[in-house]
């Protein structure tokens, strides 16, 4: 019996009769993952015992006590398919029905691309999933290309585009000293870079910063990414949620679409119809004619199949039902606009807060930004501050989600903000 | 073709009142430059192949023949030809609609907690030690195909070995997964076309000859597509094979209680590689048999060898996820909880899972005994002794094509049946063309 030799072959044998007891693990070599920036906040807030604790940090809305919402729309659209359907696989595309309402938030009511069928599009997990799919496709049929990202952008951008191994550059943005846009750097990039490049637009609601561009200066871009030949693709994560009108929302992506742009656009649900974890979006690009989005279409299901085969079935239906039934459709648009009133009384409150304690500083930013973000210009040491004295959570870059001001807590939020920052 | 001409007119005019430069003006500046927004980035691709198994339900879809038949996707279907909700998750359903306390916020990174715990019970059993010393990382993914992509990419992260062996055949979308995950695919033997049953020597070869430390897919019960799966000794010799050669075994579980009709029984040979202390990857599907197949609810189980690795390798899962879709959806995992969770529901659930498990035995012994009495030439003895939703016919690709065209049979070229899409009615329609086929076309 070799079983207590101590040379390798004895080791061998031992291993094959007792199992793989004597081995050690595979994974002695992995190191402990860095904790998601943005969702590594809430858990951090989770674990909070305080009862003065306030989580200004993930982007998903709260209502003015500081509760999740779940819109009656959806509660109805809920209640009127419960019991009625199977739950067979959707086309490796996902639901066309889904599709065909969503594109048409995108592009408009009457938009000639959908009459002419030229948009190629697949139903996405949300705007990760829709981000994802293009960056893959992006890899694979314009292998030489990179991709532009605004600075700052949401942090998971730059996972997403590393992982499709397609390399980054960055382009200006936002401007601390304004805590606006840096409108002449931007076109200053734009134009610099070369012919054909790819860029990443947010379409409305810049994440984090809350600083869009006008009207005019998407003219602007537009024109320029004209004459550049460049490539735009939207991501487009809050269509209502920033004005509270869907259409005005989407005025980036129309001057766009009129200046004959062949953009590429991300569009998601977890935020204007609150269906976060339902994971429900879209990826659409437009094509030259409808035998190129056909191809393009296939192509993008070519992605998709490996990896999850086919999109989840239940948050698409919900948004057909939503969007498809004009009762559940007028509900869905007053209770968008709702939720987007909230946030920008919330921004005025905020900032009126700060200027009646007599604040140094100026916090116009925080009416001038739109959306669920407000980039408050706070260093991470004062975020720091915030988070040990005051018990207030958010991202360490200074970005509050205004979500989750309530009317509750904004004068102790305002409160803390001047005391972290008076002396700045 | 005027109505579009006249809108393109149209906006045309538009642009032109609307835009400070003329539309010559840019047409000029924007005529040299490489891309121009009349031509796309994307104008050279080609559309793609149809997928081999989705798109045989496409050509079906597509048939306006009343006895057309679709057995290409293995989706489960009753006496009465229609899909199925099980009744448990249709009252599991009802509650979570009911619950007025849920809402549909974003869930973890790795999915639902009670989700992972229960998937992980469910597959290594409630007992199982590797449970109980914390050294299973259970993330929940998109049904199978999502758990096999995730387990994938950490593998190419994170192990030293690139190559992953496959069973030959397998399920169509097993190479892209892996392949697009980065990582290298071999093939082992598997299927014996000779005795339409396991070529276990070839199979005993090719792993023996397998680099030490290779990833091995092996399919935990009901092989996909052939039906054929190893015996209990079998499977022991496997194991020690694999271990011996410290090779890493990835189970792809899409029919644990669909096999056979017991959980138990069809999770053995997992549980088998778990008992020896030994590590290895398990990817789970919720869509066939919970029938949940569009949900997608899966979950991926990396069993450690101790719990703090396992916990370092759940935050790294974490890092595959985020820049994939972020987090997973919640319906379908909240239904799978639901039942797993209650003990009545987990009851009605095995219940319900055995009489699926049990129509389809019975479909295999129809078919048998139909082509038995039809004296179609040829040994039909596998269509019996095959196990799970598929049988690997053994008819070639011409005769597929043969009776597609003449009988309106749909299913994959490569000679799968699913025999969920059989009835007792439709039966004796594919004997007949599987008579026909045989006779006339070689």
């Amino acid at each position: 019996m070799a079983l207590r030799s101590a040379n390798s072959s004895g080791i061998i044998r031992r291993s094959y009769l007792y199992g793989a007891r004597s081995m050690s693990s595979w994974w002695r070599n992995v190191e402990p993952a860095p904790k998601d920036p943005i969702l590594g906040v809430t858990e951090a807030f989770l674990a909070d015992p305080s009862p003065h604790k306030v989580n200004v940090g993930v982007g998903a809305y709260r209502d003015d006590e500081g509760k999740p919402v779940v819109l009656e729309c959806v509660r109805e659209a809920e209640r009127r398919i419960a019991g009625n359907l199977n739950m067979e696989y959707l086309p490796m595309g996902g639901s066309v029905n889904m599709i065909d309402k969503t594109l048409k938030l995108a592009y408009g009511e009457n938009s000639d691309l959908i009459k002419d069928k030229r948009i190629a599009a697949v139903q996405a997990l949300s705007g990760t999933g829709a981000c994802r799919v293009f960056a893959e496709f992006q890899k694979r049929f314009s292998p030489d290309s990179q991709i532009y990202i605004p600075v700052p952008t949401w942090s998971n951008h730059h996972n997403i585009w590393r992982d499709a191994r397609v390399p980054q550059r960055t382009f200006h943005y936002y401007h601390p000293e304004t805590k606006g846009l840096d409108f002449a750097s931007l076109m200053d990039d734009v134009k610099n870079a070369p012919s054909g490049s790819f860029f990443l637009l947010h379409a409305c609601a810049h994440n984090p910063t809350g600083v869009d561009p006008t009207e005019e200066q998407w003219k602007e871009i537009s024109y320029q990414f004209k004459v550049k030949g460049h490539f735009a693709f939207f991501d487009m994560a809050y269509q209502g949620f920033a004005s509270g009108d869907p259409e005005k929302d989407a005025k980036s992506i129309r001057i766009f679409l009129e200046d004959g742009h062949l953009i590429g656009c991300s569009q998601s649900y977890a935020k204007n119809m609150g269906l976060y974890g339902q994971r429900v979006g879209c990826l659409s690009l437009v094509c030259e004619d409808e035998k190129q989005a056909v191809a393009v279409k296939s192509q993008l299901q070519q992605i998709g199949r490996p990896m999850y085969s086919n999109p989840p079935v239940h948050g698409a239906l919900l948004v057909s039902t939503i969007l498809g039934e004009p009762d559940l459709k007028k509900l869905w648009l007053k209770e968008v606009k709702g939720m987007a009133d909230r946030i920008i009384g919330m921004r005025t409150s905020l900032r009126e807060n700060l200027e009646n304690l007599g604040s140094p500083l100026s916090w116009e930013h925080i009416t001038n930004q739109i959306g669920m973000f407000c980039y408050s210009g706070m260093t991470p040491e004062q975020v720091d501050r915030l988070t040990n004295d005051f018990h207030i959570y958010m991202t360490r870059n200074g970005r509050i989600s205004m979500a989750g001001v309530t009317t509750g807590n904004v004068g102790y939020l305002a409160n803390a903000i001047n005391e972290v920052t008076k002396s700045a | 073709m005027e109505a579009t001409a006249d809108r393109r007119i149209a906006t045309l005019a538009r642009h032109l009142e609307a835009s400070s430069l003329s539309y010559s003006q840019i047409n000029n500046t924007i005529s040299s430059s490489p891309t121009s927004s009349n031509s796309s980035v994307f104008a050279h691709l080609a559309r793609a192949p149809e997928d081999p198994i989705l798109g045989v339900t496409v050509a079906f879809n597509k048939d306006s023949s009343p006895s057309k038949l679709n057995l290409g996707v293995g989706a489960y279907r009753t006496e009465e030809g229609k899909p199925l909700v099980l009744n448990v998750v249709r009252q599991a359903e009802k509650l979570l609609v009911n619950d007025s306390s849920r809402n549909k916020e974003y869930i973890p990174i790795v999915g639902l907690a009670d989700f992972n715990k229960l998937s992980a019970k469910l597959i290594l059993g409630a007992n199982s030690p590797a449970i109980q010393e914390n050294r299973v990382a259970t993330v929940q993914c998109l049904s199978g195909t999502g758990s096999l992509r995730v387990g994938a990419e950490f593998l190419a992260r994170h192990y030293h070995q690139r190559t992953v062996y496959i069973t030959q055949p397998t399920w169509g979308n097993h190479p892209k997964v892996f392949a697009l995950a980065g990582l290298a695919v071999s093939t082992y033997r598997y299927y014996d076309p000779t005795t339409r049953g396991l070529n276990f020597q070839g199979l005993l070869e090719d792993l023996g000859s397998a680099p030490s430390g290779a990833i091995v897919l092996l399919h935990a019960c009901a092989h996909n597509p052939t039906g054929v799966d190893p015996t209990l000794a079998q499977w022991e010799q496997m194991r020690q094979l694999i271990r011996s050669k410290g090779l890493l075994p990835f189970f792809d579980s899409a029919y644990q209680g669909f096999a056979s009709g017991s959980l138990d029984r069809d999770a053995e040979p997992v549980r088998m590689f778990v008992a020896d202390g030994g590590e290895c990857l398990v990817a789970q599907s919720y869509a066939k048999n919970m029938g949940l197949y569009g949900e997608r609810v899966g979950a991926l189980s990396i069993v450690c060898k101790a719990a703090d690795v396992a916990s370092r390798v759940e935050s790294q899962l974490k890092l595959v996820i985020r820049p994939m879709y972020s987090s997973p959806p919640i319906h379908g995992a909240s239904i799978v909880a639901t039942i797993l969770k209650d003990r009545n529901m987990y009851h009605q659930w095995t219940i319900e899972l055995k009489e699926m498990a049990e129509r389809i035995i019975s479909m295999r012994q129809q078919l048998f005994n139909a082509l038995k009495s039809r004296g179609t030439p040829g040994d039909w003895s596998h269509i019996i002794k095959q196990i799970g939703m598929f049988t690997f016919t053994g008819l070639n690709s011409k005769q597929v094509a043969f009776m597609t065209k003449e009988y309106h049979i749909y299913m994959t070229s490569d000679g799968r049946i699913s025999m969920a899409g059989l009835s007792s009615r439709t039966v004796p329609h594919l004997a007949d063309a599987i008579h026909a086929a045989v006779t006339r076309v070689v």
